[in-house]
């Protein structure tokens, strides 16, 4: 996975796009912060999401954290697996540990989104 | 104000602790995580920093009548050595917190919350009026690990001069850790055997060393925390608070009704008759995800009966459990009631408590 290639939130998701599919995950600074992850609750296949919109939860044992949608679009995949087995995310959360895959409208971009370098700054002054 | 720091400060920050704020302290969160901190306590052996902790001795020929005066317990019954739990409650019978009384053959100790260290103290010196009784404030002079797992006494052997293995389930005994006067209790806030060591600052971070060169795992507040709901005890704040009185906690046990005046024993009398307050009672969840504090507990047809006071993913059972109060006719165990947690309510069980208890 290359991370350069990905696009970032403030809130600690990440986000790629592929044609019109886009697949959104937590950051791996974002488990690190939460440590283990205990529970994993993602939308219903079908459901629609304005960008900024709350689509999920995911907590450790000592918090509870939001997901949101960093685009507007339309749920077509979640990783169950990563639901029955909260580790995923906790050991490969740009990979095995992605979340949600979003159908966007032609023409999105994340163009608003944090660059690595921008989203590693974030971090560092967090 | 800044923090208060432990004398252990140092070795947290070298072991990657995460550091919080807690009760006027800065204290390790967690180190490795709460999961497997909390595992190596149920399995093997932890080790806590309990520095926070604020320690009190008791010295005077009116010191036993001072605590009994305070304490909800019996003191006057207790043996040499003896460490005792109870509450310290208001004249309406609100509790101000809980702590463990400690009798040695030449005086008393206390064991009191981080948090309520000043608000004790400036009780104590009220209800001392006329009592020739001199109370020391030793916090700040002592450092206290806590050692917690069924191996923590095996593990501790040799250290000091006395056989932690002879001492009995809250007991305590002085000893001597480096040549220096000690205490060690076998007493915990985990479910799980262990002892808890209150050493002079200037041998408590070898101790600390000496434990985890041993192979006790560090362990921060944050599994003290799932560790002590998993065993069912209260936390000061949480399910014990000034509005709340002991009965309605299930700690009637730790009252003593019958030893004689008390403060708060007049408002006890009637409250340990009174069935129509809230109770304190254990929940399981449907699921895995946590119920936090605060979170309403519903009947089953989404009346709200009662909040949540304290709630987590519980590492050793693997589920999600709380506790909280509810009326009392909610509270038999096997009612179903559900929690509002964010907007969705969560079924979940009332069952006895405690929801962890070793095997013996």
């Amino acid at each position: 996975m290359d991370l350069n290639a990905l696009r970032y939130t403030s809130s600690d998701e990440w986000a790629r796009l592929d044609g019109d599919t886009l697949t959104v995950g937590v950051t791996a600074f974002a488990v690190e912060q939460l440590t283990d992850v205990t529970y994993l609750e993602l939308p219903s296949v079908g459901k629609k999401l304005d960008k900024g919109q709350e689509f999920g939860v995911i907590e450790s044992v000592k918090a509870t954290s939001s997901l949101y949608a960093p685009v507007a679009g339309e749920v077509v995949e979640v990783n169950a697996e990563a639901v029955k087995n909260t580790n995923a995310v906790t050991a490969d959360p740009f990979g095995a540990g992605w979340l949600v895959k979003f159908r966007v409208a032609p023409g999105t971009n994340l163009d608003h989104m944090l660059s690595k370098a921008q989203y590693d700054a974030k971090c560092a002054g967090h | 104000m800044s923090n208060r720091r432990t004398p252990l400060y140092d070795r947290h920050v070298a072991l990657g602790a995460r550091m919080v704020p807690f009760g006027g302290w800065d204290m390790p969160v967690q180190y490795s995580g709460v999961i497997p901190e909390h595992k190596a306590v149920r399995s093997g052996v932890g080790v806590f920093d309990v520095s926070h902790m604020a320690r009190l001795s008791f010295a005077g020929p009116d010191a036993l009548a001072l605590l009994e005066d305070v304490f909800t317990n019996s003191v006057a019954g207790m043996k040499d050595t003896q460490v005792r739990y109870g509450l310290v409650c208001n004249e309406s019978g609100g509790i101000l917190d809980d702590v463990l009384v400690y009798k040695w053959p030449y005086g008393y100790a206390m064991v009191v919350n981080a948090g309520n260290r000043e608000k004790i103290l400036n009780w104590l010196d009220v209800r001392k009026a006329g009592k020739n009784v001199q109370i020391m404030d030793q916090t700040f002079d002592t450092t206290m690990i806590a050692a917690q797992g069924p191996r923590a006494i095996s593990l501790a052997s040799g250290l000091f001069e006395a056989d932690i293995s002879a001492l009995k389930y809250y007991f305590a005994i002085p000893t001597r850790y480096q040549d220096k006067g000690c205490v060690v209790s076998r007493t915990g806030y985990t479910g799980e055997d262990g002892f808890e060591a209150m050493v002079p600052n200037a041998v408590g971070p070898m101790l600390w060393d000496e434990l985890i060169a041993k192979g006790a795992v560090p362990c921060g507040l944050g599994a003290r925390d799932t560790l002590r709901l998993e065993a069912a005890m209260p936390l000061y704040g949480h399910e014990l608070t000034e509005e709340i009185n002991p009965f309605q906690a299930g700690l009637s046990w730790a009252v003593k009704l019958e030893k004689g005046p008390f403060v708060g024993r007049e408002t006890l009398v009637s409250a340990a008759l009174d069935k129509s307050k809230p109770t304190r009672v254990g929940l399981v969840l449907g699921g895995k995800r946590a119920a936090r504090e605060g979170s309403p507990i519903l009947k089953e047809d989404d009346t709200p009966v009662g909040t949540v006071t304290s709630g987590s993913y519980a590492p050793h059972l693997d589920r999600s459990i709380a506790m909280g109060y509810v009326p009392r006719e909610q509270s038999v165990p096997g009612t179903g009631l559900k929690i509002d947690i964010r907007g969705t309510a969560v079924p979940a069980t009332v069952i006895a408590l405690p929801f962890y208890k070793r095997a013996r």
